[in-house]
């Protein structure tokens, strides 16, 4: 077993909650993400979702959880090998949805996502803010319950990183709950809700205000 | 037309789907040239101990000069007059010969070497004619007459028949394992070489079923790529097996099988290789699988 990256982090996000992850690099903001998205389990605690507790859930059971949360990765983690509509399609097929559903649901996401013309791109061919934006679609695709975005701008420029966001909080405004991490300030202040700020493993602030950033 | 969806875990570049249809073909063509040593020896020794080949060879020895013809008709005589005796053949003298000279050497023969002269004598199957009895009945006519049963020999080729019958099972067995072992390696190689794509599968919601069900099918499609490949090359090596069987005119020559059945029971080999590669590859993504988060 490694070092603690996490420690004293306690803290509950509400259905329907929009709230940023704040903090240096190196804060844990990835590693907290990653229990959040079923990735690992925490060595010890208590984490629940969606009513069950993750420590004791059965492995199988967290097919069922993982499927209520879409993820954008900060490295986006795009399949090099799929076209962008079959990397956006993943979530459905893996569910089983119809082929004929799938083709229609990721089109009209692309198209919405800016990437109408790139429906058939591989990765490779894509620059960072389209790849970013496949995975954004990707992780949306399914309506997730709980929607997690480690550094989702990042590769964006503004007007399309306040895009992106409008897109959170429409999804937010409808029912799914939103955690973005992020270290840009800006984002933060210009799209104020509340924070959690995490410094050394740990959650140091927590402003429900919003106000922070 | 619909689109065809391509593989979500791409083992189709791994250096595994490039080498494996080849030792799949490979194993196919072993297995189907052991299961047809296995069908030849198994209809040859049933055919012996069905007693057959059903020939007696009645031994004439040389008497007083100018006496062999007369001994020859009279042997004839009593033989044909045996009830179950159906066919005599009497051998021609170069023939018997010829088979002296396998062991001496062709012009060795020494030209005042007296030999026996023989008779074949073919016996309805459940006449109860053995050596001994046509031998009774022979030496009530005439005296320096033998009888030979191919059968008593026959039963010990049998009975070494039935002992290579079973290695060439223990060989498709063992072609068989290897055949696993290889796929068990091949998938673990490929869960390992995927990993990353996997643990995303898996946080996107994939059941290890569906995982399992990429690497089965690949296993499939390339143990039915290797098997149709090993068959097409071990039918062309029984054809010329037959080819050269043909050509051996012997009664104790086997037989390539050519029934209906037995072809089927060959043309079934790649299709149960692939069918073993599926389920080796599934049952191992999914005890490898249970292992991840």
């Amino acid at each position: 077993m490694g070092p603690e990256v996490l420690h004293d982090v306690s803290f509950t996000i509400n259905s329907g909650d929009f709230r940023y992850l704040v903090g240096p690099s190196g804060a844990g903001k990835t590693s907290l993400l990653r229990l959040m998205y079923l990735a690992q389990r925490p060595s010890r605690g208590l984490i629940s979702m969606f009513g069950s507790d993750v420590m004791v859930a059965r492995r199988k059971d967290l097919v069922a959880l993982r499927r209520k949360i879409g993820v954008v990765f900060q490295d986006y983690r795009l399949l090099e090998h799929l076209s962008a509509l079959d990397n956006v399609a993943l979530p459905l097929r893996v569910a089983g949805a119809k082929e004929a559903e799938i083709q229609t649901h990721v089109s009209e996401l692309l198209a919405w996502v800016g990437l109408a013309d790139h429906i058939h791109a591989l990765p490779a061919s894509l620059s960072g803010g389209q790849k970013q934006r496949v995975a954004i679609a990707r992780a949306v695709i399914t309506r997730p319950r709980l929607l997690l975005a480690d550094e989702p701008t990042g590769n964006l420029d503004e007007s399309l990183g306040q895009r992106l966001i409008r897109l959170f909080e429409e999804l937010n405004r409808i029912g799914t709950t939103v955690v973005i991490a992020t270290h840009n300030k800006n984002l933060v202040a210009r799209n104020p809700h509340p924070v959690l700020a995490l410094g050394s493993g740990e959650i140091y602030a927590e402003d429900l205000d919003g106000k922070a950033g | 037309m619909a689109r065809r969806v391509p593989a979500v875990v791409p083992l189709g570049r791994d250096a595994p789907s490039r080498f494996l249809p080849w030792v799949f073909a490979l194993m196919v063509y072993l297995a189907v040239l052991a299961l047809t040593g296995v069908l030849i020896l198994h209809s040859a020794v049933e055919r012996w101990q069905r007693g057959e080949v059903g020939t007696l060879t009645v031994q004439v020895m040389p008497g007083p000069e100018g006496s062999e013809a007369a001994r020859m008709t009279l042997v004839h005589i009593v033989l044909s007059e045996i009830e179950g005796v159906t066919e005599i053949r009497v051998v021609p003298q170069s023939e018997s010969l010829a088979l002296i000279e396998r062991w001496l050497g062709v012009g060795n023969v020494p030209d005042d070497l007296a030999l026996p002269r023989l008779i074949d004598v073919a016996v309805a199957p459940g006449s109860g004619l053995n050596a001994e009895s046509l031998s009774l009945r022979l030496k009530a006519s005439l005296t320096g007459v033998s009888v030979d049963d191919a059968k008593e020999w026959l039963d010990r080729l049998a009975d070494f028949g039935r002992s290579l019958e079973l290695l060439a099972l223990a060989v498709v067995i063992l072609i068989g394992l290897a055949a696993v072992a290889t796929v068990v390696f091949t998938t673990r190689m490929g869960l390992s070489i995927h990993r990353d794509v996997i643990e995303l599968l898996h946080l996107i919601g994939a059941r290890d079923g569906y995982v399992a069900a990429q690497f089965q099918r690949q296993a499939m499609l390339l143990g039915l790529r290797g098997g149709l490949l090993g068959i097409v090359f071990a039918v062309a090596t029984l054809y010329g097996l037959r080819h050269v069987a043909g050509r051996l005119e012997t009664p104790l020559a086997p037989d390539i099988p050519v029934a209906h059945w037995a072809w089927a029971l060959l043309a079934a080999v790649p299709l149960v290789t692939a069918l073993i590669a599926m389920i080796t590859a599934r049952v191992t993504a999914l005890r490898e699988l249970a292992k991840m988060p």
